[in-house]
């Protein structure tokens, strides 16, 4: 199982690449996190994460998209994978079916 | 998860009112405003080259086109928002969030981390060998630091000798005047020259010289302050000398001695005679006659430097240097003094030695003599009978022993590269395994090199100890000052690199042969390498007995050559002789009472005057003759001598009388020593005139030939002359009296006669044995590596015996077991090494007979060398051998055998 296990933060990367679609680099990916979640992120770590993800195999990258505000560099163009779709997909599922298997009398109760 | 407790520290590592910006964000909201309408000033917007340049080195492709792109735009951003400085702040900032694994090259991080795992492994082992066989590690760490403190004595002594006079700024420029004489067959080129030729070079040759200073010897004055009366050594020299060899002074100026009444001491000399009190201006009267002011204090002179010793220069000018007188300063022929020069830099002294050259010849009659100035910075080194061009001479026994310390070395390499071999066996199988699991043959030869390398840092730490705690017995042995320099980066330098080379030319034989190994042999068990597989070990053992032979018969040769000299017959006694110099002997009865005071004391049995001791006659001259051959120059010893003299030192007639007391008219009488009546060629000698610096002696005796000269050196003419000038006192001591309370009984006499002066005594036989010093010395060394090698040796035989006899092991019970008797085995076992000592010995022997005779050269009294002197450092060598290896092999042959044969 190790090596595939998708981390909160990874499976938050995971969709902000999905959310960003054609756009998805190392700065619009934070800027998107950032927006989304309300949390600070450092750069070097949403790269972390997106070298990992890439290495497990849910993303795919390319270089593309030089500006000149970037000093003339290419960005690395993130994309979901199929693997990396069917993994947020099944991390969706667990999810709902575990919501699901929680009693009512629990919501009931927080609420008090 | 991981990913995620990063971040998390990450968070929480930064103040939360910065962590903002710190954490390289952008403000929710104005992403939109990022500037993409940036203007005319984007060259400006960069941040320095260095961060960038810094990131892209770490980090590896992948990611660094793409990061970089990223962290540009938020520079750029944040330029705007937040300007320049603060930009470049969070750009560095950002560049080192990114210092994290993922992001670093990867193949120096794979190959790096590796290389250091695999090292620490490898000390480790090394460590667990070094303890597993204390013994081995023993023999080998002492062994090489044996070495090590061998090559580090002599490192330390060269470099002492190299750095010779370095402490004189000029070194390079300064220069001494030399005289070259010839007569014939004999030449004699020295220090010593004639006082006119220096003024001469002044007057004519001035602008070569930034400066030029005559100078005498080193001659002991007495010098009392007070109460307090001391003596020491010191040198009239010209006002020029201090400027020219750059004399430290603790206090007061260089620029003094052109007063001639003042004069410069030594810090010691101050701190002897005035204690802690300021010396500057004080008034010292120097030899009772004359006061000097002290006009400054010197730092004393180091031990290797020409001037050692010399704790007084005194002014030139004055009135007590008797050389400062218009006859020494014109004669061409009194050969008295030194003259030293400081070349300036436009000086080319070839050129300046082929004009100079001829200077002296008008002047002289009788022998020729040439000029010459020599550079002081090789005068110690290269002394070698000088002739104009530069010769041998210090510089060779420097070589020589350079050459003894890298051969004392390499017998310790060789023992340790032996030893690690014979226990290849026992790691063959840790070879084979480390093969098996993949080690590379590159990695074997690293973890050998680096083991190796361990014991030899071991060995050095060992070896720097030993020194420190040899190096006052070392000094005593060479006559040196010697200390180890800690401070000096230099020498910690050459240390590391010595324990390189050492451990890498050590380690270098097992480290390739070992690596070597066919794993699938080794672990089957078949480790035997054909026939030559212990050549290399047994030429190993063959070098170390060669050279360890060769110092055993280079030693003997020595210490019997010394034992010649001294055992040649002197020609007078020297026991319970003892002189003192006493300037006031001409006040005319004086001397008369003194001897009577003396001899009434019951201490002394004789007492004389004369110019010189017994043990040693400096002065020479020439004199005249009926029948001399004017062409020839001949000098003789000339030495005053009051009429007991002879009868003092214990000296033996010929033929005719000795000086009688009772002759007044034998003031004018004279002796000759067999050698001189031979050169003057005289059949009846008695009789005859001779006559000495315009006087004429009558000759009244012929004293047999004494050894006051160099011992190695033919018997040298000499005259004994009844009048003149007798400063010294000898006297022979009662040989029933205890030397300690005949020197108390006429001490107080000395004082009573001489009150002006400290009562200083030399012994004549301890004078003549300062003869030997130099042999002696080289003796004593080549004692010391002798027997450092021989220890070394016999450390790395003794390891191999060991290793043999237990490779041995199940065959010699077996053996055993079959009916061999203890004696059978150990013959057996010590054969091997018999055979190896054997050849050995026939190598090193015509080495040895080649090299010492060629040394014996040097003298012309010298012993033979004969057959037994290799015989019995043959016998020596067998012995030692034997002692060696029997404890091994009678040990392995009284072992009970059913232990080593049950052990499988």
């Amino acid at each position: 199982m190790k090596g595939t296990y998708l981390g909160e933060f990874e499976e938050l990367v995971l969709l902000t690449v999905g959310i960003l679609h054609d756009d998805a680099y190392g700065l619009a990916i934070v800027d998107e996190l950032e927006k989304q979640t309300g949390r600070n992120v450092m750069i070097s770590s949403a790269h972390k994460a997106l070298v990992r993800l890439e290495d497990k195999g849910y993303l795919k990258s390319k270089m593309g998209g030089a500006t000149e505000s970037r000093g003339g560099r290419e960005k690395r163009l993130y994309e979901l994978t199929h693997a990396g779709a069917k993994v947020l997909e099944q991390s969706k599922e667990l999810r709902n079916s575990m919501w699901s298997q929680v009693p009512k009398i629990v919501w009931e109760g927080s609420n008090l | 998860m991981a990913v995620f407790v990063l971040n998390f520290l990450a968070i929480f590592s930064h103040p939360p009112a910065t962590f903002h910006f710190l954490s390289g964000t952008i403000d929710k909201g104005e992403t939109n405003l990022m500037p993409h309408d940036q203007s005319e000033n984007e060259t400006m917007l960069a941040p320095p080259k260095w961060m960038t340049r810094f990131f892209t080195w770490f980090c590896n492709d992948h990611l660094a086109d793409a990061v970089l792109g990223d962290l540009l735009e938020l520079y750029e951003w944040r330029c705007v928002k937040l300007g320049r400085r603060r930009a470049n702040w969070f750009f560095l900032w950002n560049v080192l969030q990114f210092l994290q694994p993922f992001a670093l090259k990867k193949s120096n991080r794979s190959i790096n981390s590796n290389n250091y795992t695999m090292l620490k492994h490898y000390f480790k082992v090394s460590w667990r060998n070094l303890f597993r066989n204390k013994g081995y590690s023993i023999i080998n760490i002492s062994g090489l630091s044996a070495g090590m403190v061998v090559a580090m004595l002599i490192g330390l002594w060269i470099w002492d000798e190299l750095s010779f006079d370095t402490n004189f700024e000029n070194r390079s420029r300064l220069a001494e005047v030399m005289a070259h004489q010839s007569d014939g067959d004999i030449s004699y080129t020295g220090t010593t020259v004639a006082m006119a030729p220096g003024i001469a070079l002044r007057e004519q040759y001035g602008d070569h010289f930034d400066g030029l200073s005559l100078a005498s010897k080193n001659q002991s004055h007495v010098l009392s302050y007070g109460d307090k009366l001391l003596s020491g050594s010191g040198m009239w020299v010209q006002k020029d000398f201090p400027e020219m060899f750059t004399v430290r002074m603790t206090e007061g100026s260089r620029n003094v001695l052109a007063d001639p009444s003042t004069l410069l001491i030594s810090s010691s000399l101050a701190k002897a005679l005035f204690g802690d009190a300021d010396p500057m201006g004080k008034t010292i009267l120097l030899d009772a006659t004359t006061n000097f002011a002290v006009g400054g204090v010197y730092e004393d002179f180091p031990h290797n430097s020409t001037l050692y010793g010399t704790r007084l220069l005194l002014p030139w000018e004055s009135k007590q240097n008797w050389m400062n007188s218009p006859d020494v300063l014109s004669s061409w022929t009194n050969h008295c003094g030194l003259t030293y020069v400081l070349l300036n830099d436009q000086a080319n002294l070839p050129q300046i030695n082929e004009q100079i050259k001829g200077l002296p010849q008008p002047f002289i009659t009788g022998w020729k003599e040439e000029l010459l100035i020599y550079p002081l910075a090789k005068l110690h080194l290269y002394n070698g009978s000088i002739d104009g061009q530069s010769a041998g001479g210090r510089i060779q026994y420097v070589w020589l022993v350079g050459i003894i310390g890298v051969f004392v070395l390499l017998l310790a390499c060789i023992n340790f590269m032996n030893l690690s071999t014979a226990r290849s066996e026992k790691r063959a199988k840790e070879v084979g395994i480390r093969k098996a699991i993949g080690s590379v043959r590159t990695q074997l030869i690293w973890q050998f090199l680096s083991e190796s390398l361990t014991i030899t840092l071991f060995a050095f730490v060992l070896a720097v100890a030993i020194t420190w705690l040899a190096l006052p017995f070392f000094n005593t042995l060479a006559d040196k000052q010697i200390v180890i320099p800690w401070g000096s980066s230099a020498f910690w330098l050459v240390s590391l690199s010595f324990v390189v080379f050492t451990g890498v030319v050590s380690g270098s034989y097992p480290a390739f042969y070992l690596s070597s190994f066919q794993p699938v042999k080794v672990l089957k068990g078949v480790m035997r390498g054909g026939r030559f597989a212990s050549l290399p070990r047994q030429v190993l053992v063959v070098i170390q007995f060669t050279v360890s032979v060769a110092l055993i018969v280079g030693t003997v040769i020595i210490y019997q050559q010394i034992q010649y000299g001294k055992s040649r017959p002197v020609g007078y006694s020297r026991n319970g002789l003892v002189s003192v110099s006493m300037n006031t002997t001409d006040q005319p009865g004086l001397f008369a009472a003194l001897k009577n005071e003396l001899l009434q004391t019951g201490a002394v049995e004789q007492v004389a005057r004369s110019s010189q001791s017994a043990a040693h006659f400096r002065n020479n001259n020439s004199l005249d003759w009926r029948g001399k051959n004017v062409e020839s120059e001949v000098f003789f010893r000339n030495v005053n001598i009051s009429p007991d003299f002879g009868k003092t030192i214990g000296w033996s007639i010929v033929e005719g009388r000795d000086l009688s007391n009772e002759l007044a008219s034998d003031s004018s009488a004279a002796l000759l020593n067999e050698e001189s009546v031979r050169i003057m060629g005289f059949d009846d000698p008695v009789g005859e005139v001779i006559t000495f610096w315009g006087k004429k002696y009558n000759v009244v005796g012929v004293v047999k030939d004494m050894l006051t000269q160099s011992p190695y050196d033919p018997m040298q003419p000499a005259v004994f002359l009844g009048d003149g000038w007798q400063g010294l006192i000898t006297m022979r001591l009662n040989p029933d009296m205890p030397l300690r309370d005949a020197l108390a009984t006429i001490e107080p006499v000395f004082k009573e006669y001489n009150p002006t002066a400290p009562f200083e005594f030399s012994f004549v036989d301890e004078e003549f044995n300062k003869k030997f010093a130099d042999e002696e010395r080289v003796g004593s060394l080549a004692a010391f590596f002798a027997i450092l090698a021989i220890f070394i040796s016999c450390l790395g035989l003794f390891g191999l015996a060991s290793y043999v006899a237990e490779q041995r092991s199940k065959e010699i019970s077996i053996r055993k077991v079959l009916g061999a008797s203890v004696a059978t085995l150990w013959k057996m076992l010590s054969r091997d090494f018999v055979i190896l000592v054997t050849i050995s010995c026939f190598i090193a022997m015509p080495l040895a007979y080649f090299f010492m005779s060629d040394w014996l050269q040097n003298y012309q009294y010298h012993t033979a060398i004969t057959w037994y002197i290799f015989a019995l450092s043959a016998l020596g060598a067998f012995a030692i051998t034997l002692l060696t290896v029997s404890f091994q092999a009678i040990r392995a042959a009284v072992a009970n055998p059913v232990k080593s044969l049950r052990a499988e």
